[in-house]
């Protein structure tokens, strides 16, 4: 059984099997850091704001006679859940309609949605700048800022070798708590106001954090500037 | 002795042979026998209309009546295929009008149909019978028009899921009056409300009419005068299922529904409101598909709809169902064969979260005959997997949707590997499969060592390296069709089984890794593929060892195709681009 490929000379160049034997000849090009290759240089997933003008025209044009626009999913992937365009459109005219109706009409499985949904409750959506598909984390299963740092860490930039994070990066410490790096945690809060993660101590977070986002550096300076706590400016220890 | 059978009475052999994969293996057997079937042969399925030209398909065929064509890949459904692409069906119009003028059906699904290519069969086909058009576009409601008017003997225009330029209902009104042949009839797609009293005369004046499809705007009120007419109909899509009527009407609605004798198929029912569901419980025990996949009807109506459907054998169907709803399925559909849910919403957030992997559970173990799965569900357990696969051994296609993307058996957080496996293990005749959820190399191990049956594979969000795809390629003995998007594998697995390639019929890959170096040395080495990339930057001008946003591969015979966009490349497009220095880093 073949469970690693195996990594013959360090070759330059590829060259093309008859599917008889894997292995000799070729090397994986995954595992290698800096970006395994093809897939480390355009290792993001793509988004339909990469088509702007192909891709979704189809769902655009149908809309147009459906009279709704495309329903855009919250993690704004293309062709994904893989529903057709018609029933896409068909689902965007009736929220369109639902929305008008709001409040009219009682939805007769109300009870039994939220009991279903209490299930879910110790997990909230993570969403990370620049990367189409958000997760989803158990704040049950952690007990620290620490912990939650390490888990996102190994979800977003994974770090075993030979696999490839949603970002296509390998093995680079996020420290994603101390400020030094080029993300930062942050959460919305049940008041729906963004801080950075850490501020407050762990249990108080988790009672009040709504859902996380790992925010560029860049653009959380201006959160800390908004929420005017300077104690935000700074690195933050985890409690 | 010359014991060849002459050629009359190979041709009345062959007559009985219906199924083209036995006209296929017939016509291998010696050069006499591909001479009588090619002349005999007369329903003719082209599945990828690139894989041959208009004209070898003209020429071998001559005696063709039939012509079935798909173009687009299958992912294009879900918009990731860009407008412009491709799956023009006028060559192929052209092609037949010239010389096969006596075709009489035509049957394209995903190919790009204009006005034009409909004029031209209304005016080139004399005996023109069957239009069906299945995911198509490109024509608008006068192309529509072209049909009516012309085409005399019409038999079927069906109009599935189509887009259509909708310039108003006139369209309908060009069937002449001496138009009585129709047996089926969908314009379920369009927008535009038809003239009823048109409607109504081309459906008294059709005695043959066994399945009428309306669209949306057809209101509920015409439906009953249209049914009056037509009360041998086998096939229903009813129109909008909304409007306000009185005790009267709605009684008299109730009484024509009873007159349906012979209904076996019902879809539709947009907006139905819950007091009008009694209505259809007389045609329900005769019924053995239902679409519901549009009605926004809630569980406990569903429930007393569906424990009445006794011989329902395929049922699509919202989320709304719910798990108590599945069970009602469970206890009083026994004959189902086919059962898709869709979700409700068009976000992971909207999944209607009181629809479980328990509602598929409760199905696979009731419902003896249920081989074809269609499940769009906000998460699953590696142990509801394995109860399907152990009481539904006799599935053939299974498709699963995990809307959430990467998620994990949601209640011991593991991978979907050992899930995936109890069904490929069990469900020895699979043929099509579609795997979601959190999924390691592992699953694909699995799924290579025991898919031995599996023609059509899809995959999204999976897997953690090449190893992924080697599998696959190196195990799948029957794989045909192979779907991947967003998948974190390179080169190598796919230059490995090059070779695999030219056995199936397609390979989409986007998102993923594969390098415009590796595109460039499979076109070198694999001249019967066409490998095409389609990347919105012309990879022309970037390194060998960037990786390309969507490859389409396909086995052809008709070499690079000649209607190529811009953003589509081929090594057609520059040949001069050598593979010489192939040093990917």
């Amino acid at each position: 059984m073949i469970t690693e490929l195996e990594m013959g000379k360090a070759e330059s160049e590829l060259e093309l099997g008859l599917g008889l034997s894997l292995g000799g000849g070729t090397a994986a090009k995954i595992g290698k850091p800096g970006g395994g290759g093809a897939w480390g240089e355009r290792g993001r997933l793509l988004t339909a704001k990469d088509f702007p003008s192909v891709g979704s025209k189809r769902a655009a044009d149908s809309a147009s006679h459906a009279g709704a626009s495309p329903p855009r999913s919250s993690s704004q992937v293309v062709g994904w859940p893989p529903i057709g365009s018609h029933r896409m459109n068909s689902l965007a005219a009736k929220s369109a309609r639902e929305e008008e109706e709001a409040g009219k009409k009682k939805v007769d499985d109300d009870e039994p949605k939220d009991v279903a949904k209490k299930v879910q409750v110790g997990f909230i959506k993570v969403n990370m700048d620049g990367v189409a598909i958000g997760r989803k984390v158990d704040l049950n299963a952690h007990s620290s800022y620490e912990n939650l740092a390490q888990t996102l860490e190994d979800m977003f930039f994974r770090s075993k070798p030979g696999t490839i994070g949603l970002t296509g990066q390998f093995t680079k410490p996020l420290r994603l708590l101390d400020g030094s790096s080029e993300f930062v945690l942050t959460y919305e809060d049940k008041e729906g106001d963004w801080m950075l993660v850490g501020d407050v101590p762990w249990r108080m977070f988790t009672t009040s954090v709504k859902r996380l986002r790992v925010m560029k550096t860049s653009e959380a300076n201006g959160l800390a500037a908004r929420h005017q706590e300077p104690n935000e400016r700074q690195r933050k220890q985890p409690v | 002795m010359d014991l060849r059978l002459p050629s009359k009475v190979l041709e009345h052999i062959f007559s009985f042979v219906d199924s083209n994969e036995d006209r296929n293996s017939v016509s291998l057997v010696c050069k006499s026998w591909f001479e009588t079937e090619r002349l005999t042969r007369k329903r003719v399925f082209v599945r990828n209309c690139y894989a041959v030209t208009p004209a070898a398909v003209a020429r071998r065929f001559p005696g063709m009546r039939s012509l079935t064509l798909k173009g687009k890949p299958h992912f294009a459904d879900y918009n990731l295929v860009p407008d412009g692409w491709g799956g023009y069906a006028w060559p192929w119009i052209e092609a037949m009008a010239e010389k096969s003028p006596s075709l009489e059906e035509l049957r394209l699904k995903r190919m790009v149909v204009t006005d034009e290519c409909l004029e031209k069969i209304a005016a080139s086909f004399k005996d023109f019978k069957v239009l069906v058009l299945t995911s198509c576009e490109g024509f608008s409601t006068d192309g529509l028009a072209a049909i009516a008017v012309a085409c005399r003997n019409l038999t079927e225009l069906e109009l599935r899921e189509c887009i259509v330029e909708d310039l108003g209902g006139d369209w309908l009104s060009y069937f002449p009056e001496t138009l009585t042949s129709l047996v089926s009839l969908d314009f379920s797609c369009l927008d535009s409300e038809v003239k009823l009293s048109d409607l109504e005369r081309l459906v008294s004046r059709s005695p043959n009419l066994k399945s009428l499809k309306l669209n949306r705007a057809v209101s509920l009120d015409a439906l009953g005068s249209l049914l009056r007419l037509a009360p041998q109909l086998v096939e229903l899509g009813t129109g909008s299922f909304s409007d306000k009527l009185d005790q009267e009407a709605v009684s008299k609605l109730a009484q024509v529904f009873t007159e349906l004798k012979e209904l076996k198929s019902l879809s539709g029912l947009w907006d139905v409101l819950p007091e009008y569901i009694p209505l259809l419980y007389s045609v329900c025990p005769g019924l053995t598909s239902l679409n519901l996949s549009y009605a926004t009807v809630q569980m406990p109506d569903l429930v007393e709809l569906l424990s009445r459907c006794s011989n329902l054998q395929k049922l699509w169907v919202m989320d709304l169902i719910e798990d108590k709803g599945l069970e009602a399925v469970a206890s009083s559909c026994k004959e189902l064969r086919e059962l898709r849910v869709f979700p409700s919403g068009a976000d992971v957030d909207e999944t209607n979260v009181a629809m479980t992997e328990q509602g598929l559970v409760s199905v696979s173990e009731a419902c003896p005959n249920l081989e074809s799965v269609l499940y769009f569900c906000a998460q699953f357990t590696n142990a509801a997997l394995a109860t399907i696969a152990k009481t539904r051994p006799n599935l053939k296609c299974f498709r699963l949707c995990v809307i959430e993307p990467f998620a994990p058996d949601h209640k011991t957080h593991q991978p979907l590997d050992e899930g995936f496996k109890a069904i490929v293990e069990s469900c020895k005749d699979l043929q099509r499969l579609s795997v979601s959820g959190l999924l390691t190399d592992k699953a694909f191990e699995y799924i290579g060592t025991h898919g031995k049956k599996l023609r059509m594979l899809s995959i999204a969000f999976a897997g953690d390296s090449d190893l992924m795809l080697h599998h696959l390629l190196s195990g799948c003995e029957s794989l045909n069709k192979l779907e991947i998007r967003d998948c974190p594998f390179g080169d190598t697995a796919l230059l490995e089984n090059a070779a695999k390639l030219e056995t199936m019929r397609s390979l989409w890959m986007s998102s993923c890794g594969v390098s415009f170096g590796a595109c460039k040395l499979m076109s070198e080495k694999m001249p019967k593929l066409n490998v095409e990339v389609i990347d919105e930057h012309t990879p022309e001008t970037r390194p060998d060892s960037s990786a390309v946003e969507k490859i389409y591969i396909y086995r052809t015979l008709a070499g690079p195709r000649l209607d190529m966009p811009e953003f589509v490349w081929t090594i057609h497009k520059n040949p001069e681009i050598g593979v010489s220095h192939l040093a990917i880093e």
